[in-house]
């Protein structure tokens, strides 16, 4: 007997919609660490039960703290960078790793305070090279206006780790009254991207010399916590904002539609690509939609915020190249579709399996 | 982009649109076999399907090269991977495949030299860099990818590299065709032919499907207006009842295919008496291995193997879904058991296959016509 095409989609919704509550994987392999699927598996079936809290449990880029309801609530966040390579046209493991937390924090609304920085170093690393790591943190310190208020070292033995390993971690403060969250999505909500798509994912994988393609490609890794002042100041409009790093727009998008209980219609003719990132893409059979971004925000804005809030971010120098890139609908909840250039539509789903090993 | 966005304009896909509606029979359904992954992939990223009326509905083909894998050669794959002195070398979409005792990203996760490769000379490369370790390199994949296979074995061979041996599982398409067209369960109306193949192979050995089967055959290019003028071109050949090799492809597709490539395949590789392919069980005379000349570097040759035939798990029904007697989603385990991030399946794994495209892509596609995509 035929199944039912409908009750399978139906099915699929369901299932998609329940916590992993087992995982299935005798072994941690690369694929946990991607940021799609099998990340999410590890995390809700390993993690979540023996740590699990009301701070950890909503599972976003930063826990919002209340320090016994006497001033300002705080945000805290935490990241580890294990790129590779370690310098990279655009930026480098250090830069990055201040970058990456500060827009963490920043995504939660807050103003970054200060950081903290842990180091995993190899044997036989280059002191040369890891000045250069740590003069790199330095300039991205203060330019996202942020202090290294806390730091640590280690060092293992030779073939232990790759170079270096960079943990931070970070606090801000919320001194506004904005509740940036996804359950504030609502349909008729616009989506706008701050620039183009794929930059950082691209730049790495090129950089990696593997592919010998002749490329100009610059990560776009950057602090974006004055871009996220300048659009919160325009508008009181904005429901939420993420960071598409790993796994790029299609999974943040993907989480946003599964947590809101929304369909979300992308376009894909309005979403900003490089011609260089969509050609190495098309080469390498990769959707610039998958592909990471470190210098980026989503936001999820009310209609009539929309036009308000795009200028705001095309105000901003990290922000010249934001578009509208879609628009959220009460249907079909929990998926995001897109309606391809070509004028067809298909569905954007999280990543499953790992096309870029550690870009981050 | 150019040579890409002439390919995808959306105002010329609405006017094929247009004349392929004009082309059918109100009513009367026609089933169209896209050979070749590289199409089914296209066709659910880029929603052909939405241009395309009721009446056409495209079955999918068995030309998914990770697809028709069978488990057992996983296994040997596996075997070998796991040997301390060797460094196992794949394409991407070849480490997720689900064998017997995990996958290749498994293998490599308890301590198996397991290394992504784009082509099978980055293989050579890491040989030439580790002349102490021995890298085997996992050659998959039709006529497409068979030529360089073979001109990796030549480069080897006159550098007199010692340490670089080929695990060769490559396929031939006209047999899995020919054993699609002798399938009872099947009734098709036309094939879109493979595009990349036939830049190898040509378009002449397609000859039978019109003679001997009566059915149209259009060899297409894998971006959508060329899968749409496939379509088009196919129904044009049904009006005037005429069944026939086409070319849609010939900016790349020549008729007598490349020689060039042919030859480098024929020195370095011969057919296979018989091969297992998932679904389709064996097949005479559908595979290629290593030529004696070249045993030197046949990884077959070299390690001992389990080679044992296993059986597909009970509730995976990949060999339907390849010979296109069913649609994904009528698979039982689709999208339950069997989903892009724990595959039971081949055809869950690879971006060509047809589980995958459907459920990362095309899952809406049911419900598409009540809740119409963004304007």
């Amino acid at each position: 007997m035929a199944r039912d095409e409908q009750e399978v989609l139906d099915a699929i919704e369901r299932r998609r919609r329940r916590p992993v509550r087992r995982l299935l994987d005798a072994h941690v392999t690369l694929a946990h660490g991607a940021g799609g699927k099998s990340s999410h598996a590890l995390i809700e079936a390993l993690f979540l039960p023996e740590l699990g809290n009301p701070l950890l449990d909503p599972l976003a880029d930063s826990a919002l703290l209340e320090a016994n309801g006497v001033g300002p609530r705080l945000a805290f966040s935490t990241d580890s960078y294990v790129v590779k390579p370690l310098f990279f046209p655009g930026g480098d493991i250090g830069e990055l790793a201040v970058n990456g937390t500060v827009n963490d924090l920043a995504m939660s609304g807050a103003r970054p305070l200060c950081l903290s920085a842990g180091f995993i170093v190899e044997e036989g690393f280059a002191t040369d090279e890891l000045r250069r790591i740590a003069a790199s943190m330095g300039r991205a310190a203060r330019e996202a206006g942020v202090a290294v208020a806390a730091a640590d070292t280690k060092v293992v033995e030779r073939g232990k780790a790759d170079g270096v390993y960079v943990n931070t971690a970070g606090v801000g403060v919320l001194e506004r009254t904005v509740e940036l969250s996804a359950s504030a999505i609502r349909p008729g909500d616009r989506v706008l991207v701050s620039g183009t798509l794929g930059d950082h994912g691209m730049a790495i994988m090129i950089a990696r010399g593997e592919l010998e393609l002749e490329v100009e490609l610059q990560s776009d890794t950057a602090p974006l916590a004055s871009l996220v002042a300048a659009l919160l100041d325009a508008t009181g409009g904005v429901r939420v904002l993420r960071d598409p790093t790993r796994g790029g727009l299609a999974t943040v998008m993907a989480e946003l539609a599964l947590s809101a209980e929304v369909g979300i219609a992308l376009d894909e003719r309005a979403l900003p690509v490089r011609a260089e990132v969509n050609g190495a893409c098309e080469i390498l059979g990769i959707d610039p939609l998958y592909v990471a971004n470190e210098g980026k925000l989503v936001a999820v804005v009310a209609p009539e915020a929309a036009d308000v809030a795009l200028a705001a971010l095309r105000g901003h120098p990290l922000g010249a190249d934001a578009a509208l890139v879609g628009e959220v609908r009460g249907e079909p909840p929990g998926l995001v579709l897109l309606e391809t250039a070509f004028g067809g539509s298909r569905v954007v789903d999280m990543l499953a399996g790992d096309p870029l090993p550690r870009i981050c | 982009m150019r040579f890409v966005d002439e390919y995808r304009d959306p105002d010329l896909a609405r006017k094929l649109s247009e004349e392929i509606a004009g082309l059918v029979e109100p009513g009367r359904k026609l089933k169209l076999m896209e050979v070749c992954g590289g199409h089914t992939h296209a066709i659910y990223k880029h929603g052909v399907e939405d241009l395309l009326p009721d009446e056409i509905e495209l079955v999918h083909g068995p030309g998914c090269p990770v697809c028709v894998i069978p488990m057992g050669r996983q296994d040997d794959a596996i075997a070998i991977a796991e040997r301390p002195e060797v460094v196992f070398t794949t394409f991407g979409d070849m480490l997720r495949v689900p064998a017997s005792n995990g996958s290749l990203l498994d293998a490599k996760a308890r301590g198996s030299d397991v290394r992504m490769v784009y082509s099978p000379l980055d293989a050579l490369k890491l040989a030439r860099e580790n002349p102490d370790r021995e890298v085997v390199f996992f050659a998959i994949g039709f006529e497409t990818t068979t030529p360089s296979t073979a001109l990796t074995l030549q480069r080897a061979q006159a550098e007199g590299i010692r340490n670089f041996f080929v695990f060769c599982n490559h396929v031939t398409i006209i047999p899995a065709i020919r054993a699609i067209l002798d399938s009872p369960d099947l009734r098709l109306d036309g094939f879109i032919g493979p595009g990349h193949v036939s830049t190898v192979i040509g378009i002449r050995p397609y000859r039978f499907i019109a003679r001997d089967h009566g059915r149209p055959v259009v060899v297409s290019g894998f971006e959508p207006l060329d899968v749409l003028q496939g379509v088009y071109m196919i129904l044009r050949q049904l009006r005037d009842s005429r069944s026939e090799v086409e070319n849609q492809y010939s900016r790349v597709v020549r008729d007598e295919g490349n020689a060039l490539a042919l030859r480098a395949i024929a020195a370095t590789m011969e057919l296979r008496t018989t091969f297992e392919w998932r679904g389709l069980g064996f097949i005479s005379q559908s595979a290629l291995k290593l030529r004696p000349e070249l045993s030197e570097f046949d990884a077959e040759l070299r390690y001992e193997l389990p080679g044992v035939r296993v059986a597909d798990p009970k509730a995976c029904q990949c060999g339907e879904v390849l010979k296109g007697v069913i649609k994904p989603w009528e698979c039982k385990v689709f999208g339950t058991a069997c989903t892009p991030d724990h595959p039971i399946g081949t055809c869950m794994v690879s971006s060509e296959g047809a589980c995958a495209a459907y459920y990362n892509y095309g899952r809406y596609a049911g419900r598409r016509r009540r809740h119409p995509a963004p304007a």
